[in-house]
Parts: structure tokens; C-alpha cells; sequence
């Protein structure tokens, strides 16, 4: 039988660090878009029951690291670090995203500063609490971007974006840490 | 520019797709005519105030919205979900 | 000529630059404009027409003469303003638009023929003959007029773009701006103070008023360390405020590094900002203007607020001898600090008659006017005429004071119109012209420092309530209180010509002229004369010339009005608003699994989209891609061919009423599909025309995944969601892209099932996958998908795994493949192996084709509705007589075929009323042993055979070709089935 070695998104490409800031890929595990028809009370239901997590409010995320349910969109959520359970399949459409996402942490006192450079929406502390998710742009890369800390991010972009995702971090973590 | 999406919130326009008026959350029935199906995919006002558009939040949450847009004054008095306003159509 | 120490440079640090090639030192503080005045330099640029020399007039960014071009080699950036530009040790600097030198500059000779080159001279001037516009006027003149030029080199410097967001945006940092940031930030706002200058303080480090008992100076210092301290916060300085946009969203720029010689390591040169505030305090201060008269641009002319802060920031004093020449009680401040600086004043000329001086240390020419200067390349004598008639002064520097213009501009910026103050003869902003913008202080026409401190406060309290917070009182420091008194004075009568405009050259005569020939609007009269254009945009000259404009045609100013504020309000370089924009940044780039094993092959990739795709994969001894292509194709034909196809959109479809939005999107029915099968279907836009075509499978009951084409991958996720959430929000369906979840390969070729049954851990034969049949399948206990489809009229498979087993897999492919006589193929390749077969791509279906032109009219099923189905029944769109899809060979084998080529009768003249169709897709079939076609093809059907013309007009070809069926190998499909 053929043995198919598996390859990561970043491979070859991170971790990297500049100035404050370090870049890092993150194997966060299954990662499974659940979809609803329209209603998710129901989705919200089972995974509560099956997960322990709630259904995430738009821009907000529920669990913790190792086990997330990230806001993905209108009416999706990605679960992150668990296999779905089966009863989640009855209440909506649920899709095996693992190996679709190239996932990163950006962590550092210079973290937000960095992403200041590429992404259009407001990502300082004050506003963009721990646990709150956005679905925007990174460059011109849709991306997912949730606080995970007081200076950590995880990004996701499209798998076959990585390379650039990883050019304009550094691009952007070069002139930040250049600046002093 | 920035639209206020009722899911993300304010974002840049960058985020966005401008799709056209909002007529053409209508579809007519097939057998409605030449004339509603002109009307349909041609005919457009152009108004200078009010509009009525289409936009999705493409590189946001994926949701098309229907925009209140003033063209003098390019003030966004209102951004509604579309599949809202068509439900309450139906 | 450097003054008392007392200003705000730093003596210990001295600092060496050079201006055209020649050394001069100055101190940490200075402008290249202070630090050349102080080496009494004067002479600082050429004008644009005439090339009269010219000097610095201004402190600031208006600065319309004193333009340089700094840096050398790749890195030269022209057009900077020396007023602006900080020096820094071995900064180079030269002046522009002048040969062979500054001093004695050749094309000065166009000064003399001024009387020809008035307003609107290349108008009238170079009519005839008409041909000589393009070939010698416009060079000639080109070269002649102009700024700075751009080194020619690529751009070395990094640039940035960022983003930021505040509660509250303050806009200048003088004594409004410094208090409304205060009162804001002490309430707790979070603000965001912008400035353009290297120091914050404003006209408080120009003036030697005291503000709350010490210096200004001293008292903004401590107010921005006070604010520096603040978490709350953000400081910006060297940084400009642009444009106002919509959505209170502001642009600027700021200067990171163009202060210092370092400029490596990523360190950007300047960064274009979008700061995006919840409300905005504008606090932008004013521009002093000048009065028009005779020869009124000789060097060592300047503005009398510009003498001031050169005096009493950089310790410079721009003469020895020096006269001030006003219309306000402004200008009188500058004799005072000039005497008290010990500077030799040799007179105030007020224009006004019932000025009162008091015991001024200097004579005073009451209701007195200059009317000319004299000197060459520096000011040497000012004529002063009086009731009593003329006297001639000996002075070096003239400072000259109009009045002072409320700094309006990003006020307009979203199509508001200032208004006209009589009193300060000035236009001040409209209320509301912005939203959420509250203006203060001398850009609202608040002139003196206690006024604009109060004001300051006033402005950041009316944020605050705007931003629902609370407030905090704070206290107004105690600071000067005069009057600001002007009698109007914008040109001085005489003859000669009067100067308004210095950077483009725009004199008295020439607004008058313009008005005489009509053109009375001030928009026209703008075009006319280029009054107010180029990098200055008229700062300090436009409200002149409206006024002399309105004297000219009889009407108010008010009445004339002002021209249109647009952004930016200073130059901003491409290279910032572009930044990352170069190289890897432009696009992102989107990488399939198989890309670093396809570039270790040496496959050249071409993008399709934001992919790149490997052309072909290039052998020893291969000379020419087409050989690498033809070898592909026989891969394909006669043993098996493994290509990438990952790149092709993949949407994942569930729900309940999935197969019922497949039939509405799809002209052909999907919901009749069994599970475990493909359909291939068609996809029209409402308008009836092609928009997508693609394959789907029925992997469950309420389960399909869908394939697009590559290009149009975006776009039908689009419109799905547009159709589900516009049109029918009640259908219970969801998409999901999977399209980077799959490494999807395509196995094509007689021996396809004898490679993967090596590969796959259960063998797969004819009954278990027939031709578009799909299911999992397991590869190395890994669960894939297996698709029997084929866009190459082979046996053919196509293999999807989970991606992070995607270049294991290729790499087993390619193995796999090469021992059973084939190997990997490239777009060439796959090319040819469509178009052998009829297959159509986005070259066929552009965006025109109906689905009865590509021969498809039957796929629109007639039980259903769908997408584009009304509108493609059209009278029009189902003509006979449309260009319709066709094969075309070559009649000689050796013929070429051209894509884009157009299609005639044989014999008929290649002109456009004979046109017949075009050619969409060609290549060269090895099978055949020569080129082939698809095109389009009026009544193309039903003219199988008939031999026509082929005319490629841009490349020059011309081939005799036989319309024959779009299908050239294989017809009746039985391979495929195999």
C-alpha cells in the first residue's frame, strides 16, 4: 500500500521572527465548517451538548485553545481541535475544512502594530477583546483573525495563500521593527 | 467609504461587492412578459438622492445587503440583510 | 544669517548637507530653507515658465518656490519642498528646472518673451499645422516648463500603508489643536493628533507671545509631553492629513524616514495612512497670502509670518536690511520681533491710511504701498509709493503680509463650499461641510492665540459630547489677545507684471486676460491660466486671484467663489499610496500542493487567476514548448497523462433543497441525479448569456459538490449566494468552498485504471466506476474522492485527497505514470486535448456566447426554470444567424491558425462589413499533424466543410481554412467510455 506523507500549509515557511514579533503555523487539528439553514438554534443546541460550546455570536468565538467554535460568517461557524459529532450532522451541513486553512499565531508586544499594516479593521485591545473573531482581509486575502491573547492572534488564510500571507507578514514586520 | 454590516459592523468598502439596485432582488415569474423582464435586467433609475443597492460583504461575513445610500450626499441610511428583505417579501 | 540664540534649532548638533554640490552646514532643527537663509542663500529655484529666479517665500508646506530635488541615483525624489525637507548629515539636495545652473539658467531667455507666452498662449500659439503639436510644440514646451524629473530607475525605498482608528482625530497640533486633544484625552477619548510639521506647537514656535507666562514654544512642549503620557494617546507628527473621505475615513501621510540618511533594513520612507475616526477636530490653522505687484517674486520676497518663524524658530533673520509691507496688523509684528532681534528694519509700509504705530523704532509708511522691487537673482531695492510719490529703498528682504486664509481645504474635500467672512475678507468653512468634523481656531477664522486656546477647548468638548463622554474642565492658559484688523489689498495698481501664482508662473494681467476672453468662471479661468495648479495648488495665491477675477468681472467674491478643494492637500508620492504594491505584493499568489515539485521540474508557470499552473514540463533536448506539449498530448492519448486541477472551484452543496437551487442555477436538471454520479451543467447569467459550465457530483441524498472553472470560481460562489439569500432566502441550502480542502488530480489515458489500480487500496473497474460515476476511495488508508470524468475525450479519472497529502501524491502520480510511458502535462498540453475534443473554456464562453452558440440551445431544459432561461429565448440570442461554435483546419497542413484571427469568405476583402466570426482557441494536434481551431462562425452549423478564410490582421496572417465539427478526435466518444 502507498504511504502518503502528509505536507503542512507553511511548510518550509515559518516560524519567523522580527523585532517583537514572532509568526508561528499552528496545527490546531480538525477544523469543520458547521453551516445552518437559516435557524441554528438547533446547531447551537447539539454542539452544546456534544462540545460543550455555545454557537458563537457574529465576531465572537466560544471553548478554548485546543477546542474552538470561531464565528465563520452568516450562519457558519469553523470548530477547531475536535472532530465534529455525529449529531451536528442533522442539524445543518457540516464540511471538512482541515486541510483547507494555512493557520498562524502572530504573537508579540509589536503584534497588533503589524497587523495595523495589512488589515482594515480595528485590532487594538481596547477594542478587539481576547476570544473576538473577525472575518476580513489580510492584504487582499480573505482571512479569519481571532485574539487569543493579550498580544496573540491566529490568522487563517486560504491554504494556497501561505506564501503570500507569510510575505506580507514579514513585509509589514520588517518596517515595523525597522521603525524602532 | 464604510458600510455598516449588520453582522461585522463598520467596515471599509474594500471588504465589499457592489452588485447594482436593489430591483433586482424582484425576479419576475417567467411568464411575466417582455416588458417586466426588460425592466428587470435594463432598466435602472438614476436618481440623485436616495438608492436603494445591492452589495455582498464579500471579504466579511458573505451576507448580501441591501443599502440606503444617498447619491448627493453619500450618507448609508440604512444597511438591512437582503435575504431579510426578500423574506419579507415573499 | 543666523540670529541670537534663541530659537528652536539645536546648536550642539551641527549637522553638514549640500545644495547643488556645494557644502553648507546648519543645525538639528533646521528646514534645507532655514539652513540655506542662514548661508544667505536666496536663490532657490527656477519658476516654471519664465524660469525667473526665485527664493523661498513661506515656512511651510504652501512653499510654491523654493522646490528641490533630494537623494541621488534611484532613491532622487523630486519636488520637495525645502521648507519641509529637515536636514540630516549628507543629505544632497539640488535645485530643478534650470541649466546649466541655477544662477545662470539658459531658458531664463523665455522671460523675455513673455508678452507671447501669456495665458492661454499654447492655445492660440501652436495651432499650425496640427501635426507639429504632438511632434515639436508639446517636447519642446515639455521641456522647457517644468518641476523636478523622476530618476528614471526603478524605486529602491520601501513605502507602507497602514490603518488606524480613533474616538477622536485632532488635525494640527498650534494652540487649538493642542487644547481640544487635551480636553479629549483628559475625558478619557481616544485620540489620535496629527501634524504636519517635525515639532508640534504650530504658530506657537514661530511667535514670541507668551502663552500662560512662558513661551508658546515652551507651553506646547509641555502640553504634548502631557499627551505623550497618556495611554490613550497617539502622537503623530510629520504627518499630513490629506483627504477626507466618506465614512470618516482620512487620509495621510507621513514622513518616516525622510528626516534621516537611514533608510535600510525595511525602514520605510514614508507611510500613507487611513485613519478612521469617530469624529474630527480640525484645527488646520491658516496660510498667510501675499499682495500682488510689480516683480514681486524676487528673492528675498517673503511672507511677513514666514520672516517671523524663521527669525523666531530657526534663529535665522532672511536680511539685514529689511522692510515690511502690509494691509493688517499682523504684519506689524514682524518689524517688532525683527527690531528686537536687532535686525535693521528699514520701514513699515502699511497700505492703510489710519494706522497708529505708537513710538514704532522704525519709519512707518502709513497708506503707503510698494510698487516695485529691483535686484537680479536677490532682492536689492523696493520702490514705495506714497502720496507723495516714489522713494526707493535699499532692502534686502521684503516681508509681505495680505492677510491670513483659514486653511479650508479638507473642509471641501466632500463637495462643501467655504464661506465668505467680510470682516477677515477670507472664506471660512460651512458648517457641516464635514460630518462629524467640528472646526476650530484659525481655520475657522479664530485668529488670536487666546481665541484658538478657547476655542481648542471648545472644539474638544463639542467632540466629546458628539462621542457621548463626559467632560473635564479644563483651564484656558492666559496668552495674546490682539485684533486682527485688515483693510482688503490684493494687487497693487502699475504696470508690469504683478505676481499671483509664483509656481506656474501666473500673473494680474493674466486673470484680467482670461476674463477678457471670457472665461469668468473661476473653474475656467483656472484651466485657462494653470492659476493654482502643480504641487502647491495655489496655497497662497487662489483667494488673490478670485478676488482680482471678481474685480474683473464686476462681481463680489463671494459671488465668483473659490475653485474646487479636491484631495490630496499636499503631494503624496504613488510609491506610498502603492506601498507593497511591488513584486509578491501586488496579487496574492496562490500556490497548488504540487507547485514546489512542478517549479523542481522546471515547468514555466503561467497565472490563471491568482494560480500559477505549470505550462509544460520541459525535457532534455526538448528545444521549443512545443515539442514539451506535443509529448504531453501523446501522453494523455497513448498512455496516461497527471495533471493538477486543485485550481478548479470546488463548492461544497447541502441541504434539503440543494438539488432544487441546482435546477434554478443549472439549465440542465440536477436533482434527477443519482448519488454516486456527475452531470456536466451549464450556467447562464440572467441575460441569457454563458456565465460558468462545470461538472457536479451527488455525493449523498442532500449532498452535491459542484466544479467550476478556475477563473470563475469567485464569481459563481457569488451568485450562488445571491441566488440563495436574494432570491430564495426559504430554500434550505448551504455552500461551502472546498476548493483548497482538495488536491484534486486529473489521471487521463488509455492506461489511467491500470495506474490507479497500483495506487488505490481497492481496484476499481468498469462496472463499479463507469464513466461519470464518483465516490470515496481509499489511497493509502487515506479517504479521497474518485470522479470518472474527462476533458480530454480519454479514460480518464480524476483523484481528489485531503491537501496536506496533495504532493505526495502528485509525486506518486508523476512516478507512477512515467513507468507506465507517460508522465505530467501542462496547460499547453491540456489545450490541445480540449480543443481536439470540443470542449469549451472561458476562450469560448467569454461572456457573449449563448448556450445556442456554443451549441448547447438543448441543455436549457424546458421542464424547468432557471437562471438566464427567459432571456436566452430572445428572438435575437437564437438567430441562424449568430456566430456559432465550429472546428476550423488548416486547408494546407502547414497553415496557421491564430487565436483572436477573424473569420471571412474565402476570396472576400478582410474589411469589417464582411466579417463572418473569429477564432477563440487554436493549437497544434499531434494526431493530426497540424493546427486546429475553434471559433465562431455565422450559421456555422450548417456550413460543415466550406472552405473560408482566416485574416489575423495584427499578427499578419492569413490561412485558407475548412469548417469542419468541433470535434477532431474520437467523435463518437467511445474512449472515453473504454
Amino acid at each position: 500500500m502507498v504511504e502518503l506523507r502528509e505536507t503542512s500549509p507553511c511548510a518550509g515557511l515559518l516560524p519567523v521572527t522580527l523585532g517583537s514579533v514572532t509568526v508561528e503555523e499552528l496545527t490546531p487539528g480538525p477544523m469543520t465548517s458547521l453551516c445552518v439553514f437559516g435557524d441554528a438554534s438547533e446547531m447551537s443546541a447539539a454542539l452544546e451538548k456534544a462540545h460543550g460550546m455555545g454557537w458563537p455570536a457574529p465576531n465572537r468565538s466560544t471553548g478554548k485553545d485546543g477546542a474552538r467554535a470561531i464565528w465563520f460568517g452568516r450562519g457558519e461557524v469553523m470548530l477547531v481541535g475536535v472532530s465534529p459529532d455525529a449529531a451536528l450532522r442533522k442539524a445543518g451541513a457540516i464540511v471538512d475544512q482541515s486541510d483547507g486553512w494555512a493557520v498562524v499565531s502572530v504573537r508579540g508586544a509589536a503584534a497588533v502594530d503589524v497587523l495595523a499594516r495589512l488589515v482594515p479593521v480595528d485590532l487594538r485591545g481596547s477594542v478587539f477583546k481576547r476570544g473576538q473573531t473577525a472575518r476580513t482581509q489580510v492584504g487582499h486575502m480573505p482571512a479569519s483573525i481571532t485574539r487569543t491573547g493579550a498580544e496573540a492572534f491566529m490568522i487563517m488564510v486560504f491554504r494556497s495563500m501561505a506564501g503570500t500571507l507569510v510575505h506580507d507578514l514579514k513585509e509589514a514586520m520588517a518596517a515595523v521593527a525597522a521603525r524602532g | 467609504m464604510r458600510i455598516d454590516c449588520p453582522l461585522c459592523g463598520a467596515r471599509d468598502r474594500r471588504e465589499f461587492y457592489y452588485q447594482g439596485a436593489a430591483v433586482m432582488l424582484a425576479r419576475p415569474a417567467p411568464d411575466a412578459g417582455e416588458a417586466a423582464w426588460d425592466a428587470y435586467l435594463h432598466l435602472r433609475d438614476n436618481p440623485a438622492g436616495q438608492t436603494r443597492e445591492l452589495w455582498q460583504h464579500e471579504a466579511g461575513c458573505g451576507a448580501w445587503l441591501m443599502v440606503t445610500r444617498d447619491t448627493v450626499s453619500h450618507v448609508i441610511s440604512g444597511v438591512e440583510m437582503a435575504e431579510d428583505v426578500k423574506r419579507a417579501a415573499l | 544669517m543666523r540670529v541670537a540664540g534663541k530659537g528652536l534649532i539645536d546648536r550642539s548638533r551641527r549637522v553638514r548637507f549640500s545644495f547643488d554640490g556645494k557644502t553648507y552646514g546648519g543645525f538639528a532643527g533646521d528646514t534645507v530653507a532655514s539652513a540655506l537663509l542662514a548661508n544667505g542663500v536666496k536663490l532657490m529655484g527656477r519658476s516654471f515658465k519664465y524660469h525667473r529666479p526665485r527664493g523661498v517665500l513661506s515656512a511651510g508646506s504652501e512653499e510654491p518656490n523654493a522646490l528641490i530635488t533630494v537623494g541621488k541615483g534611484a532613491q532622487a525624489e523630486p519636488n520637495v519642498r525645502a521648507t519641509v525637507q529637515e536636514i540630516y548629515d549628507g543629505l544632497v539636495t539640488r535645485s530643478q528646472n534650470a541649466w546649466p545652473s541655477l544662477d545662470f539658467d539658459v531658458m531664463a531667455a523665455n522671460d523675455l518673451a513673455a508678452p507671447f507666452l501669456g495665458a492661454g498662449f499654447y492655445y492660440k500659439t501652436f495651432m499650425w499645422p496640427k501635426r507639429f503639436w504632438e511632434a515639436v510644440y508639446e517636447p519642446i514646451i515639455r521641456k522647457a516648463a517644468g518641476l523636478g524629473a523622476l530618476s528614471g530607475q526603478s524605486n529602491v525605498d520601501t513605502y507602507e500603508k497602514a490603518f488606524a482608528f480613533c474616538d477622536l482625530l485632532v488635525i494640527g497640533a498650534g494652540p487649538t489643536g493642542l487644547m481640544a486633544a487635551l480636553t479629549a484625552a483628559r475625558a478619557g477619548a481616544d485620540v489620535v493628533l496629527v501634524d504636519e510639521d517635525s515639532l508640534m506647537g504650530g504658530r506657537l514656535n514661530a511667535e514670541t507671545g507668551a502663552v500662560g507666562h512662558q513661551s508658546g514654544a515652551v507651553w506646547a512642549a509641555g502640553v504634548v509631553a502631557e499627551l505623550s503620557g497618556m495611554e490613550n494617546v497617539r502622537l503623530m507628527s510629520r504627518t499630513t492629513v490629506t483627504g477626507v473621505y466618506d465614512g470618516s475615513t482620512y487620509g495621510a501621510i507621513e514622513r518616516v524616514s525622510q528626516h534621516h540618511a537611514e533608510r535600510s533594513g525595511g525602514r520605510p520612507v514614508a507611510c500613507f495612512w487611513r485613519i478612521v475616526a469617530r469624529h474630527c477636530v480640525l484645527a488646520a490653522g491658516a496660510i498667510e497670502r501675499p499682495i500682488a505687484f510689480q516683480n514681486n517674486d524676487r528673492p528675498g520676497v517673503m511672507t511677513a509670518g514666514a520672516v517671523r518663524a524663521y527669525l523666531n524658530r530657526w534663529d535665522v533673520s532672511p536680511g539685514k536690511r529689511v522692510a515690511v509691507f502690509g494691509n493688517n496688523d499682523d504684519a506689524h509684528r514682524t518689524a517688532r520681533d525683527l527690531v528686537a532681534a536687532g535686525v535693521h528694519v528699514v520701514g513699515l509700509i502699511d497700505a492703510r491710511a489710519d494706522v497708529d504705530v505708537g513710538d514704532a523704532a522704525y519709519p512707518v509708511f502709513a497708506g503707503a504701498q510698494v510698487c516695485n522691487t529691483g535686484g537680479r537673482n536677490a532682492l536689492e531695492s523696493i520702490t514705495v509709493r506714497t502720496a507723495t510719490g516714489e522713494h526707493a529703498l535699499q532692502v534686502d528682504c521684503l516681508a509681505v503680509s495680505g492677510g491670513w486664509n483659514p486653511t479650508v481645504h479638507l473642509t471641501c474635500h466632500m463637495n462643501g463650499r467655504p464661506t465668505w467672512r467680510e470682516d477677515i475678507q477670507a472664506f471660512v468653512p460651512t458648517e457641516g461641510a464635514v460630518p462629524d468634523m467640528t472646526v476650530a481656531g484659525a481655520c475657522n477664522g479664530v485668529f488670536s492665540t487666546a481665541a484658538c486656546l478657547a476655542d481648542g477647548v471648545a472644539a474638544g468638548k463639542a467632540a466629546l459630547k458628539a462621542l457621548g463622554k463626559r467632560t473635564a474642565e479644563v483651564e484656558v492658559p492666559v496668552a495674546e489677545d490682539a485684533p486682527y484688523a485688515l483693510e482688503p489689498l490684493w494687487a497693487v495698481a502699475g504696470k508690469g507684471r504683478a505676481w499671483l501664482d509664483f509656481q506656474n508662473d501666473v500673473s494680474v494681467k493674466d486673470i484680467r486676460q482670461a476674463a477678457a476672453e471670457n472665461f469668468k468662471s473661476v473653474e475656467h479661468m483656472k484651466r485657462y491660466t494653470t492659476q493654482g495648479m502643480a504641487t502647491d495648488q495655489g496655497k497662497s495665491s487662489n483667494i488673490g486671484a478670485l478676488a482680482i477675477l471678481a474685480d474683473a468681472t464686476g462681481r463680489a467674491i463671494p459671488e465668483t467663489g473659490t475653485t474646487t478643494y479636491r484631495p490630496p492637500f499636499v503631494p503624496v508620492s504613488i510609491a506610498a499610496m502603492g506601498a507593497g504594491g511591488q513584486g509578491h505584493g501586488f496579487a496574492p499568489e496562490r500556490w497548488t500542493t504540487s507547485h514546489k515539485r512542478t517549479e523542481e521540474m522546471g515547468a514555466p508557470m503561467i497565472e490563471a487567476g491568482l494560480w500559477y499552473r505549470p505550462s509544460y514540463f520541459p525535457k532534455a533536448g526538448e528545444a521549443t514548448w512545443r515539442e514539451s506539449c506535443d509529448r504531453e498530448v501523446g501522453y494523455v492519448r497513448k498512455a496516461v497523462g497527471v495533471c493538477d486541477v486543485s485550481t478548479l472551484g470546488k463548492i461544497d452543496i447541502q441541504g434539503p433543497d440543494a438539488g432544487k437551487l441546482l435546477d434554478f442555477v443549472y439549465t440542465n436538471v440536477f436533482s434527477t441525479l443519482k448519488v454516486g454520479r456527475v452531470r456536466y451543467g451549464l450556467m447562464l447569467r440572467e441575460d441569457g448569456t454563458v456565465m460558468d459550465d462545470g461538472t457536479t457530483a451527488r455525493l449523498g441524498d442532500d449532498h452535491f459538490v459542484m466544479t467550476t472553472t478556475t477563473a470563475a470560481a469567485g464569481a459563481v460562489m457569488r451568485h450562488l449566494e445571491f441566488v440563495s439569500q436574494c432570491l430564495h432566502p426559504e430554500w434550505e441550502v448551504a455552500f461551502t468552498s472546498v476548493t483548497e480542502q482538495w488536491a484534486q488530480f486529473a489521471v487521463a489515458g488509455p492506461k489511467a485504471r491500470e495506474l490507479l489500480n497500483g495506487l488505490v487500496d481497492a481496484p476499481i473497474d468498469g462496472e463499479s466506476w463507469p464513466f461519470m460515476a464518483c465516490g470515496p476511495v481509499s489511497v493509502g488508508g487515506v479517504t479521497g474522492r474518485l470522479f470518472r470524468i474527462s476533458f480530454s475525450g480519454e479514460h480518464a479519472y480524476e483523484l481528489a485527497v485531503p491537501s496536506r497529502y496533495g504532493a505526495a501524491l502528485f509525486d506518486e502520480l508523476v512516478a507512477r505514470s512515467e513507468k507506465l510511458g507517460g508522465g505530467p502535462y501542462g496547460m499547453e498540453a491540456l489545450n490541445v486535448l480540449r480543443i481536439e475534443k470540443g470542449f469549451i473554456t472561458h476562450a469560448e464562453i467569454e461572456g457573449r456566447a449563448t448556450a445556442f452558440d456554443v451549441g448547447m440551445g438543448r441543455m436549457i431544459s424546458a421542464k424547468k426554470d432557471c437562471i438566464g432561461k427567459v432571456m436566452a429565448a430572445r428572438p435575437g440570442l437564437v438567430e441562424e444567424d449568430r456566430p456559432q461554435l465550429v472546428g476550423l483546419r488548416p486547408v494546407k497542413a502547414d497553415g496557421a491558425l491564430t487565436g483572436g484571427a477573424h473569420l471571412f469568405d474565402a476570396g472576400a476583402e478582410p474589411v469589417r462589413v464582411n466579417h463572418q466570426g473569429h477564432v477563440s482557441s487554436v493549437g497544434f494536434s499531434p494526431d493530426l499533424g497540424c493546427m486546429i481551431g475553434l471559433g465562431f462562425l455565422r450559421r456555422g452549423p450548417a456550413r460543415m466543410g466550406e472552405v473560408i478564410d482566416m485574416v489575423d490582421h495584427v499578427r499578419g496572417v492569413q490561412t485558407r481554412v475548412t469548417v469542419c465539427a468541433p470535434v477532431f478526435i474520437d467523435p463518437d466518444g467511445e474512449r472515453v467510455r473504454g
